[in-house]
């Protein structure tokens, strides 16, 4: 599939939401933990080899699980392929439960039904939609029930 | 750069539905020709097709940081994708009407993370300020916030981070402002407290007490004294500081007009 490498690269470089050294298995036969450094920026979690400026790869946060595996380790899975698991072990259990925070609600579609929650609420206190002021009540992506959680 | 591109396809082609779909006319790299493509924008991932029924997208346009414009060209109905790089390549596409143009310029310059998220913010922002009283005012001032400018796509990135949600989610104290009728619609909820997937069946944020002085507050100070220390501190200094003002104009009726 192609897309945007260099605009790729360039949110990789952008500050990070959140961003530490992890040890990380990708989900390939025989493949081991290694120390990257990883870091979420936007719906991307970007992982470095630690002394590098470019990323070794990326994962897009939509439609993913993030699981609480054992003591200190969690893992990001997608819908699609749910055995297939990307692993990292944190150095704490703060450190875990904190990037699992991170992680859940790190995807647009969170953010969506974040902000469709948002907006029904202020409904129905004021009686009035609080996005008529910005023009964009009527934008798709905003819309209660259309979609799916 | 490697990336999850199984994933990326099945995001493309899953039912979650899209929020623009349709015929574009894109212009190739090398080439000045326009192909005809069916592309599919879903939050800020531009996908596009070889055709409509294509199981796999052809490619993805990763929309971050994008400015849309409208063209002048020879081609009709056309509008550019652009990025800020040095040498970043512009996206040209061209819709096949007026309304396809505008409706794709619209969803595409308001597709991004920061343009969500800022919006989300917001109304956060005016929810908190509903239960609690604009910050350092009196509870009983309750107007709307005077006119929130909403800055166009081209945002300039805001390094602080949300309000995080407690959390541990106190329980309901019978005063209920949120909805929990079963199908209403309810918020994401991250927090880890037991049972809950990551899919689905998420719960409310937390209650705020009732500050209204004509409703019964039974039970709602007991509920605030539950939740964390910050909480319970802010409740209190804006109790206290209503009670202040309300003894401040007491005591000035006290004393009868002033000449």
């Amino acid at each position: 599939m192609r897309y945007n490498e260099r605009e790729l690269l360039s949110l990789s470089r952008q500050p990070a939401e959140k961003a530490a050294e992890i040890l990380m298995r990708v989900p390939k036969k025989g493949s081991v933990l290694k120390k990257r450094l990883v870091k979420l920026v936007v719906n991307f979690l970007f992982y470095f080899r630690t002394d590098e400026a470019e990323p070794i790869g990326a994962l897009l946060l939509e439609h993913c699980r993030i699981t609480k595996e054992e003591e200190n380790v969690f893992s990001i899975s997608f819908v699609e392929e749910p055995e297939r698991k990307y692993c990292f072990e944190c150095d704490s259990k703060e450190q875990c439960q904190e990037w699992i925070e991170a992680l859940k609600r790190a995807s647009y579609e969170f953010m969506r039904r974040s902000l469709i929650f948002y907006r029904n609420e202020i409904q129905k206190m004021t009686g009035k939609d609080p996005l008529e002021q910005y023009g964009i009540s009527e934008e798709a992506r905003f819309q209660l029930g259309t979609h799916k959680q | 750069m490697k990336l999850n591109e199984r994933s990326l396809a099945f995001y493309a082609t899953c039912d979650s539905p899209a929020d623009n779909a349709g015929f574009l006319y894109k212009r190739g790299e090398r080439h000045t020709a326009y192909h005809r493509r069916w592309f599919v924008l879903k939050g800020n991932m531009l996908f596009y097709f070889e055709e409509r029924e294509s199981r796999e997208p052809v490619g993805v346009i990763v929309l971050e940081g994008c400015t849309v414009e409208l063209c002048d060209s020879a081609e009709e109905f056309a509008f550019a994708i652009r990025f800020g790089g040095a040498k970043s390549r512009t996206y040209m596409l061209a819709a096949e009407s007026q309304a396809a143009m505008e409706s794709w310029v619209k969803s595409l310059s308001r597709a991004s993370f920061d343009y969500m998220r800022l919006v989300v913010r917001e109304l956060e922002k005016q929810l908190e300020e509903m239960r609690w009283g604009p910050a350092g005012g009196c509870g009983g001032c309750r107007g709307s916030p005077s006119s929130w400018k909403l800055k166009p796509s081209g945002l300039e990135r805001s390094p602080e981070r949300p309000p995080a949600l407690p959390a541990v989610l106190p329980k309901e104290n019978g005063c209920a402002v949120w909805n929990n009728v079963p199908g209403a619609d309810q918020p994401p909820d991250t927090s880890g407290c037991g049972g809950h997937d990551s899919e689905g069946n998420p719960r409310p944020p937390p209650l705020p007490p009732r500050r209204r002085a004509s409703s019964s507050e039974a039970g709602s100070a007991g509920v605030a004294a539950a939740e964390s220390p910050s909480t319970f501190n802010r409740l209190h200094e804006q109790y206290g500081r209503e009670v202040a003002r309300l003894r401040q104009d007491w005591l000035e009726r006290q004393r009868g007009p002033r000449p």
